[in-house]
């Protein structure tokens, strides 16, 4: 029984070291999951093909000149992207800046701004968690 | 288009160092972090020199819809940009040729754009408005896509 929640562990520490081996990182997937969980006792676990489409989707609620992630993020999320006001933005995939979300304030901070600014509400914990999980595995 | 760079007299100090205009204007840099870092994150870091106080005042009070933007910050750092944009204002006390800034500027207009000011107005006034929509310039607030190094933008690093 050991043995088999021994290899069960060390199968599922394979499967997310690919994705984020970040602490940082990981304890902030690990806090907006413990947030999915109690808003929904039914949540299973954060999925990146969810996240992609989230990514990629054009919303509505939100302002008019930015109606998706991938307005200022392009679509490609391994290319720099671009502020309105001509900015560069690093790429969000984390293959490309390793240090994508691992600061704490600064994910809650851009979570914040760019969920209004695109949605026009807050994103939910799963959004969130979708949103990472998806560009740590790009 | 090298017709238009020849004629931009105003450079911007980017990294400690000031820099001059034809008129004898300075600009000195932003030595403020969270100035740089904050505002930074999504544009050009404007000198605080190019608006009046009261400008810096009404834009920093509204950062929720920034133009169009949610561009929120913390209260402490909201404030404390805030204060030290309306220190360096154009009609600050301190301010060094603020008044060449604000020159044609009705006392009763608060401008939230750099590019709504009378001098920066008559200092593009030959710049035709298709020159500020191309690719590589994107928007006239891009002023590093004209004034910066050889003509590449450098700001304050995304964050």
């Amino acid at each position: 029984m050991k043995g088999v929640l021994a290899i069960a562990l060390s199968v599922l520490a394979l499967g997310t070291a690919a994705a984020a081996a970040n602490p940082a990182r990981d304890a902030i997937l690990a806090a907006l999951a413990a947030e999915a969980k109690g808003a929904d006792p039914g949540f299973a676990a954060f999925s990146a093909p969810r996240g992609q489409t989230f990514f990629m989707a054009n919303h509505t609620g939100g302002k008019p000149d930015t109606p998706s992630c991938s307005t200022c993020h392009t679509r490609d999320p391994t290319q720099e992207g671009q502020t309105r006001a001509a900015k560069s933005i690093a790429p969000m995939a984390v293959s490309r800046t390793p240090d994508r979300f691992t600061d704490a304030e600064k994910v809650a901070k851009w979570f914040a701004r760019n969920c209004n600014s695109v949605l026009g509400r807050e994103c939910t914990a799963v959004e969130k968690g979708d949103f990472i999980t998806y560009l740590a595995g790009k | 288009m090298h017709r238009y760079l020849l004629s931009i007299t105003i450079c911007l100090g980017m990294s400690g160092s000031a820099a001059f205009a034809e008129e004898g204007i300075v600009v000195p840099a932003i030595d403020d972090p969270a100035t740089l870092k904050e505002c930074g994150a999504c544009h050009f870091t404007f000198p605080p020199q190019m608006l009046p106080a009261r400008s810096w005042k009404k834009l920093m009070a509204s950062l929720g819809n920034h133009f169009g933007e949610d561009a929120s910050l913390p209260d402490a750092t909201r404030v404390a940009i805030t204060a030290y944009m309306v220190g360096h204002a154009a009609d600050a006390p301190t301010t060094e040729n603020g008044k060449w800034f604000l020159r044609g500027l009705a006392d009763t207009v608060t401008p939230l754009r750099i590019t709504e000011m009378p001098f920066w107005r008559r200092g593009h006034a030959e710049v035709p408005r298709s020159y500020f929509s191309k690719p590589q310039v994107k928007t006239a607030s891009n002023c590093m896509a004209c004034h910066g190094n050889g003509g590449g933008g450098t700001g304050g690093d995304e964050d």
